[in-house]
């Protein structure tokens, strides 16, 4: 063949994929994909065959709902005994608060969820949005403790429940976050001084359980303060478990601002920005958005840990089951009172995670290839 | 042009990276208004020289006096003088979280104080020098590299710099779109601002450049004029380089 007679001749061209559509092609995709998925697929059906119906009747069926204690022992064994749950459900959620005062904690806890609503919304990301928690926080102050405006004074010592586990979980991760971001960039000093200040605090407190921290927080913390001044417990227990989380946040932030190329600091300082306009304008929006996966991760175990409040007395939704099943007569329930409050925080855990799902895409538009 | 003080001035300037001898007994008088070209083979020091211009490095010994000011490790001067030193990377390290108007205004805004209004105005005359207007609302990472790299130029022109540090800005880009960012330099070229330019764009050199520069071991070899310099180079080791790169 030669070069002028050569006619260019294109392969034909393939199919487009096919539209895949409807139940049977879903079905044949995703769980009868060959003959090693087919195996696992009936397997697995074969285990929700024998293991739904005995849930069922255990959990519905045969379950007692109403608060009453001769039925639900009668069906102990064969039913679930929901009935924990509606005679103690007050104790559980708002733990020693006084009984009848326990709107205050509803409407206070109330109050604290829609600002944190409001705060995962970006366009909101404004200065008033500061302000706004200045005014959350000083009214959550105000309905709890009481003594003003009419409202009878509570004791902190008598806070408990979800509103507790809410508000110390909020109250440490407002304050962890910006102490977090300053540890990461202190390590990052040329100062040596500030660095091995900021890299001894992150060991040590790495280096020690969360119990142990706590202990010492509201132990040891008195000792060190002048004769006759006490700080609230709840207080002493809010900046142990700060400490605690910023030392976790500030590796995860450090490793942040590790990953940004060191362009874009020399852009910056290229075109005249300071060290602060660098890292409030250039570093930090970055190296954020890199590790939202890491940061919701430690937001979602420091709102589990707050359960460890309990080894100093204070009775958060963990601690206020345990005060709920020191009732004799329904202490034999204990296992439908934990599902019960492990529900609550799997609802908030798993709303967490999918809000870090969605505002990493969000921050991510037009910043990153698709 | 000779009666006046030298824009840059570098004396006796010596730089280590720890036992790397990078820059050796540099000795540069820079016009205000000229055009310089510095090439030379990889880790020569050629990148280094410049990016002591606007402090990116610090010098150890010698003087750099840049625009009637020492560097020294007074840091508002040195903030100072980078306001006046505009500078283009070879990555081009646009800010991937802001826009293309936002990259051009956040300098003007935050260190020269100028108001959002005016500071966008102004990045949008600079858009139009470097004929990227329409992508002003796009993201860095949306555009071409020679887009991006166009983009940077702007940005840094935005600070109406008197110098202008360019670092292997084509080095980065795909063939084609090479031109499109040697274009917009020799426009900049003619409009009389001072440039400093390592490339290794032999072309651009010759068309733009009033001194060529060949640095070797962080030393300057050669200085000329480019019709010199390509024609008849003095040094050995300027032979040598020159035939490899104009070898095809």
């Amino acid at each position: 063949m030669t070069e002028s007679s050569h006619v260019f001749t294109p392969v034909a061209s393939r199919p487009p994929p096919r539209p895949v559509g409807g139940l049977l092609p879903w079905l044949r995709t995703n769980l009868f994909d060959g003959w090693f998925n087919t195996v696992i697929t009936l397997l697995l059906i074969g285990l929700l065959v024998l293991a739904l119906p005995p849930t069922v009747r255990w959990g519905v069926i045969n379950a007692v709902f109403g608060a009453d204690n001769a039925a639900c022992r009668a069906a102990a064994e064969h039913g679930a005994c929901w009935g924990v749950v509606a005679e103690k459900y007050r104790l559980i959620l708002f733990g020693r608060y006084p009984f009848e005062q326990q709107w205050r904690p509803l409407v206070a806890c109330g109050l604290m969820i829609a600002a944190i609503a409001m705060s995962c919304y970006r366009p909101f990301w404004r200065s008033w949005l500061a302000a706004m928690w200045v005014l959350v926080l000083a009214l959550f102050l105000v309905i709890m403790k009481g003594g003003v405006l009419g409202l009878v004074p509570v004791e902190t010592s008598r806070w408990g429940g979800f509103p507790l586990t809410v508000m110390l979980s909020t109250v440490s991760l407002l304050v962890a976050f910006p102490l977090a971001i300053l540890v990461a960039l202190g390590r990052q000093s040329r100062m040596a001084g500030i660095r091995t200040i900021c890299v001894l605090y992150v060991e040590l407190i790495r280096g020690v359980p969360l119990i142990s921290v706590l202990f010492m927080a509201s132990f040891m913390l008195p000792l060190f303060m002048p004769q006759g001044s006490t700080i609230d417990v709840l207080v002493r227990v809010l900046i142990g478990m700060t400490l605690f989380t910023a030392a976790y946040l500030a590796e995860v932030i450090r490793g942040g601002l590790q990953a940004l190329p060191k362009g874009q600091v020399e852009a910056a300082q290229s075109l005249g920005l300071g060290y602060w306009q660098t890292t409030l304008m250039v570093v930090l929006p970055q190296a954020l958005r890199l590790v939202v996966p890491a940061t919701m991760n430690t937001f979602i175990g420091a709102f589990k840990d707050t359960s460890l409040v309990t080894i100093v007395s204070l009775y958060d939704l963990t601690g206020a089951l345990q005060l709920a099943l020191g009732d004799a007569d329904w202490r034999k329930f204990f296992f439908e009172g934990q599902l019960f409050v492990a529900f609550i925080y799997f609802v908030f855990c798993y709303a967490m995670s999918r809000y870090s799902l969605w505002i990493e895409r969000h921050l991510n538009t037009g910043t990153r290839r698709q | 042009m000779s009666s006046q003080a030298p824009i840059i001035e570098f004396a006796g300037v010596n730089k280590w990276f720890g036992e790397f001898h990078v820059l050796r007994d540099i000795n540069l008088q820079v016009a205000k208004g000229e055009r310089i070209v510095i090439c030379g083979p990889s880790g020569s020091g050629k990148s280094t020289l410049i990016r002591c211009v606007n402090r990116l490095e610090e010098h150890q010994e010698g003087r750099l006096v840049v625009d009637g000011t020492e560097l020294t490790d007074d840091i508002k001067a040195v903030n100072a003088i980078r306001k006046s030193v505009g500078m283009v990377f070879q990555q081009f390290n646009l800010f991937p979280h802001l826009t293309v108007l936002q990259n051009l205004t956040l300098a003007p805004m935050w260190v020269s104080g100028v108001p959002k209004k005016e500071a966008e105005e102004r990045a949008m005359q600079q858009l139009q020098r470097v004929r990227i207007v329409e992508q002003a609302n796009k993201y860095p990472l949306q555009l071409s590299g020679g887009q991006q790299q166009r983009v940077a130029i702007a940005r840094a022109l935005c600070l109406t710099p008197k110098i202008m540090l360019f670092d292997e800005p084509t080095s980065a880009l795909d063939p084609e779109m090479i031109n499109e960012v040697l274009d917009v330099m020799k426009e900049l070229a003619q409009q009389g601002i001072t440039m400093l330019c390592v490339t290794h764009e032999m072309g651009f050199a010759r068309s733009v450049a009033d001194r060529v520069i060949f640095m070797d071991h962080g030393q300057i070899v050669e200085e000329n004029s480019p019709e010199e310099f390509f024609n008849h180079p003095k040094s050995e080791r300027t032979r040598d380089f020159l035939s490899k790169i104009l070898a095809h």
